[in-house]
């Protein structure tokens, strides 16, 4: 049994959600293969084959892989089957984009985003945002699966000694380009890997308010989200959405400021393990899930916080 | 151009939903109905393509019981032309679906479909994906921003770390995220307007589909609950907790 897992990197380094999403490959029981799409990206292959748990990484190197088009990455994946049980992704844009392309033109059916190994065919996964958990068992003689990276510890980049195999590039398919892009750039931890996340939400007022987060993120080494309310009225971009349709992320330490707590936002924070709201009203829905909660303006709390972190 | 615009009717996105007692699934009897909201961003983008003069013709198709018929007069009221019902019993999964509409999509031959990225009720964000890999078209998932041309399409899509931006070639499936645009408010007489617009049933069989077994739900459970906590007097308390009872920072 073969376990194929698609890395998610940028040519330069591995996404973590991958080392998540390899750990839940090996609670299936069986070997695990990862593969590394894109162009100049070798370096990136010889790290994963540092991996704990990986036993094959393959290596393909084409130009029609630099941007990872699931138009082309699809008939990569289709040459690499014989043998493969499994297909295994992080449940990232990345990874959605590409698995359900794979699972039809394999003619299986696909299983988004699980929470939860319970064998080798069956998987939990929540539905209704959150609101219901589906326990679910594939028939199919290849599972596909996308990863909820949350859900799982993530694996050691070291300790591993995989074998590298170069492996074919397939024709190019040309029907889309790549056009440009505008990532985020950040020295903040990643939002869905971050130990602490500290967002806000509407009460900021404005893009410039946001900006108090910064220096309080900074001096807690913490990664900065948004409630879909603050990203919609434009105080962020919109990766740094928390929520249903946002980034699902579940830190050690989720403080909330200012973020009234619809349904939607906690979707995508309550499975976070301490929990702080801080907001004027005493009545918002965020306090129901809160460890911590504290009634209070945010712009006098996000200074005293501040002044209390620097006294040891 | 004629446009497609795949929909589903789905638990309202305000209902708070329940677990059935036997573990089958959630509580649907007597529970409001609607358009999944992904949905309606896309019949809005679609029709709004048509008042730009850049389509002539949207289809709004759906696939369930007879029931659904209620979104795809929505979907009509919002400005589609004509509907069409592919009727099967309730709870097909994406790969059934996107069987069905390729097929549709072969009979139709538009030159766009335009769908959500996901439904509320399911999750999975599979179906268009799967719909563009049958029918061998390019894809282009969470639109956030969409340029229609000649014979390509200019899609933004809202990825994990910022924004990407392709360029596919014509005809094409894109799955809408949020932010594409604000879905009009539909007006009483675009209702009773909408009752007259043709809506035609078929089924399965009838585009020679022979549907796939889906995964198997063995159960469906609410989750753990989380209780509220305590509420905290000042900052020094807040901190006081969480340096020495939850020691996280």
């Amino acid at each position: 049994m073969i376990i194929l897992v698609i890395a998610e990197h940028d040519n330069h380094a591995i996404k973590n959600a991958t080392l998540n999403t390899i750990t839940a490959a090996t609670q299936l029981g069986g070997e695990v293969s990862l593969l590394i799409a894109g162009k100049n990206c070798q370096a990136v292959a010889t790290s994963a084959a540092a991996i704990s748990g990986v036993a094959r990484v393959l290596h393909a190197d084409a130009d029609q892989y630099e941007h990872h088009l699931a138009e082309e990455l699809t008939p990569l994946v289709m040459s690499l089957t014989a043998g493969v049980s499994h297909i295994l992704a992080p449940a990232s844009t990345f990874g959605k984009n590409l698995l359900p392309r794979v699972a039809a033109l394999l003619d299986v059916n696909a299983i988004s985003d699980i929470t939860k190994v319970e064998s080798a065919d069956t998987f939990v996964r929540p539905i209704y945002a959150g609101n219901a958990l589906a326990t679910v068992q594939s028939n199919d003689p290849v599972k596909i699966i996308t990863v909820r990276a949350t859900a799982f510890a993530a694996c050691s980049t070291t300790g591993g000694s995989a074998t590298i195999e170069a492996v074919k590039a397939t024709d190019p398919i040309g029907i889309s380009t790549y056009v440009s892009s505008e990532l985020s750039k950040t020295e903040r931890p990643e939002l869905t890997t971050a130990r602490i996340v500290i967002s806000g939400g509407r009460g900021f007022g404005s893009a410039e308010n946001f900006k108090l987060l910064e220096p309080l993120a900074d001096k807690l080494h913490a990664a900065i989200g948004a409630s879909r309310a603050a990203v919609d009225a434009g105080f962020m971009p919109n990766d740094y959405q928390v929520g249903q349709t946002g980034k699902i992320v579940a830190p050690e330490l989720y403080i909330a400021v200012g973020i009234s707590g619809a349904i939607q936002h906690l979707a995508g924070m309550k499975e976070s393990k301490v929990i702080v709201a801080v907001n004027k009203d005493a009545e918002a829905p965020i306090f129901e899930v809160a460890d911590y909660g504290l009634v209070a303006d945010l712009f006098k709390f996000i200074p005293e916080f501040s002044a209390a972190l620097d006294q040891k | 151009m004629k446009i497609i615009v795949p929909v589903k009717r789905v638990i309202d996105a305000n209902v708070r939903v329940r677990v059935k007692s036997d573990q089958t699934g959630v509580e649907t009897a007597n529970v409001k109905m609607a358009i999944n909201p992904f949905c309606e961003i896309a019949v809005e983008q679609a029709v709004r393509c048509k008042e730009a003069g850049q389509a002539k013709e949207i289809v709004v198709v759906t696939v369930g019981p007879s029931l659904c018929q209620d979104i795809l007069r929505t979907a009509l009221a919002m400005g589609a032309d004509r509907a069409i019902l592919i009727e099967t019993e309730p709870a097909l999964q994406p790969l059934a679906i996107a069987k069905l509409l390729k097929a549709l999509a072969e009979k139709e031959a538009p030159q766009m479909i335009i769908m959500g990225k996901q439904a509320i009720d399911d999750d999975n964000n599979q179906t268009g994906q799967m719909l563009s890999a049958l029918l061998g078209w390019p894809q282009a998932t969470f639109a956030s921003r969409m340029e229609l041309g000649a014979d390509r399409v200019t899609v933004t899509r809202e990825i994990d770390g910022g924004l990407e931006t392709l360029s596919l070639q014509l005809p094409a499936v894109i799955t809408v995220d949020l932010r594409l645009n604000e879905p009009r408010y539909v007006k009483l007489p675009n209702i009773m307007q909408a009752k007259k617009k043709p809506l035609a049933i078929m089924k399965p069989v009838d585009l020679g589909v022979t549907l796939p077994a889906g995964v198997k739900v063995l159960k469906v459970v609410e989750p753990p609950k989380r209780s509220a906590g305590v509420k905290v007097a000042d900052v020094a308390e807040l901190v006081q907790k969480l340096k020495h009872e939850a020691k996280v920072i």
